[in-house]
């Protein structure tokens, strides 16, 4: 089977450290890839490198090459439309100081769509898909930094799928998020698995474990195991640091 | 036992002599700087009061519409006020967007490099320059190189390089009060950085970047320095009650230098004369002010997070 993603000996330098120390993996169309690991092990650099948004961080390098559909994303000069190509839920929700709908419709709208019609379908689609719809449909002008946090975070991720990305990734969504909440947003993620490849960076293990068909472990910018979340959970992963961290001795 | 653990109860809610003290101390402190923030408001309505009791026998609608007449000594303030009010504007004009977009740049866009750094040491330097080598400067590039004379257009110049650095300064701290996520969220969407500043950072610090841009009007409108050597004059008649009656390349009086001359230049000036000017001036300011505030608690009503 073709991946969506390839990395290969990944490599990322902030100005004075070494974030991730030559990463190799795969990703394939319509799993959830775990990716799960200790603070400061490179998680959200990585994804920062599929979507090309490091590049607004001053000082970094990147070395090695990272494909989408066989393609080097460095190759690819509509960078804004490699973006939407991939949708990106960070960790505190963020709704911009914008009503629910032009939250929505931004992404479309700045690709330059202006039909209203289209527009409508697309909010009422992705704040469906999101479990948000039900909450907010009466109320669709009013602002989204208004929402609580749990309705901001879906808010987030309406606004990821709103451009039909084909990639979803998500870093630490539940991290400012309820549980009731958490539990209906990893509903909301089995069923868009269906249509999307999705990349889920979590800090609770026990979250890849409900969710990610293949789990990868990361530490200290090394990607140390990548595997079927069974064997990764399992009690003889590869490497015996997986086996702790998943376990709760460290981390 | 039991009596032991009561009177141990008691103690707790009986004031120490430490405690006694700190809230002696407290009350003390509090009542100081209470002193020292009426201290900071009492010049205020002390020059405002005083100006408005010297200047009442000759403050009128007509003094505010005449002409100077009598070499000074007698007349209103008319073609002071309208040149104070044409350099103002013009200097705004030029300085405004120029420092408007110049923060935005180096906010928004500019890296931190070498060259960044040289512009805000730039900007921070130029705020401190003395009005007066402003005049210089003004004199020498727009009086005399630019060849625009000494003129209305030359003096707003001078005016606007000297409110630039601080119209920098504060746009650039109305956009750091956006949130960062904001932008973040919009760049994970596909936004260009243009596209992110007009749809989110701009609607935001709007309120913030106009403050800070009325309140040069404040400081462009009392400088007497850098206007008298480019383009304000001792005495220029208009025509009365007409708001078109200076051309940018006109010489004008402004109400600042006049307040100079009339204060210092010219003998047996009657005694309200100047102080009339002297509240024309203020208070065009504090309106000015004042509308800047107004601005500003309407549009934080409509802030947004």
């Amino acid at each position: 089977m073709q991946p969506v993603i390839e990395i290969s000996d990944l490599k990322v330098f902030y100005e004075d450290a070494q974030a991730l120390n030559g990463i190799s993996l795969d990703v394939y169309p319509n799993e959830i890839l775990g990716i799960i690991g200790p603070a400061q092990s490179g998680k959200t650099t990585l994804l920062k490198v599929i979507n090309r948004t490091l590049e607004f961080t001053q000082g970094t390098s990147i070395e090695g090459t990272v494909k989408l559909d066989g393609i080097d994303i460095n190759s690819i000069s509509d960078v804004y439309g490699l973006r939407r190509r991939i949708g990106m839920v960070l960790p505190l929700p963020v709704g911009l100081p914008l009503s629910i709908y032009d939250n929505v419709a931004f992404a479309p709208r700045t690709a330059g769509l202006r039909n209203k019609t289209d527009l409508d379908e697309i909010v009422e689609r992705c704040l469906q898909q999101a479990a948000l719809w039900d909450e907010v449909k009466d109320r669709l002008d009013s602002l989204g930094t208004k929402l609580s946090g749990g309705q901001q975070q879906r808010l987030t991720i309406a606004r990821a799928l709103s451009h039909q990305p084909e990639i979803l990734c998500l870093d630490e969504f539940s991290i400012a998020v309820d549980p009731i909440t958490t539990m209906r947003i990893e509903d909301v993620l089995k069923t868009l698995k269906e249509e999307m490849t999705i990349l889920l960076v979590t800090n609770l293990v026990q979250q890849a474990k409900r969710l990610a068909n293949r789990t990868a472990f990361m530490l200290n910018g090394d990607l140390i195991e990548i595997d079927e979340t069974d064997v990764i959970f399992s009690e003889n992963p590869t490497n015996q640091s997986t086996y702790d961290y998943v376990n709760g001795t460290f981390g | 036992m039991n009596s032991k653990t009561e009177i141990a109860a008691q103690d707790m809610f009986t004031e120490t002599a430490v405690g006694k003290q700190n809230r002696y101390i407290e009350n003390i402190v509090k009542i100081f700087f209470f002193i020292m923030t009426c201290l900071m408001i009492l010049p205020l309505l002390l020059i405002i009061g005083y100006l408005i009791y010297k200047a009442l026998p000759v403050l009128s609608f007509d003094f505010l519409l005449s002409n100077p007449q009598d070499n000074m000594r007698a007349g209103g303030i008319w073609a002071p006020f309208l040149g104070t009010i044409y350099v103002v504007v013009v200097s705004l004009l030029a300085a405004a967007p120029i420092g408007v977009f110049a923060a935005v740049y180096l906010n928004e866009y500019a890296r931190d490099s070498w060259f960044t750094r040289i512009v805000n040491l730039a900007v921070v330097n130029l705020a401190g320059v003395p009005s007066i080598v402003h005049a210089l400067f003004g004199l020498g590039a727009f009086v005399l190189f630019a060849g625009f004379g000494e003129s209305i257009l030359a003096a707003s110049l001078t005016l606007a390089v000297m409110t630039l650095p601080v119209i920098i300064a504060s746009t650039t701290e109305a956009l750091k009060a956006v949130p960062m996520s904001f932008r973040e969220a919009c760049w994970n969407l596909g936004a260009t950085r243009w596209q992110t500043i007009r749809r989110i950072v701009l609607p935001n610090s709007i309120s913030g970047i106009l403050t800070g841009v009325i309140l040069q009007v404040s400081r462009a409108a009392g400088e007497t320095a850098p206007i008298m050597f480019t383009g304000a004059v001792f005495y220029k008649p208009i025509a009365e009650g007409d708001i078109f009656a200076y051309n940018i390349f006109d010489q004008c009086m402004a109400l600042s230098l006049h307040l100079y001359t009339i204060s210092t230049q010219v003998p047996d000036v009657a005694e309200g004369i100047p102080y009339g000017t002297a509240i024309v001036l203020v208070g065009s300011v504090l309106l000015v002010n004042a509308a800047a505030i107004v601005l500003r608690v309407y549009l934080r009503t409509r802030k947004k997070w």
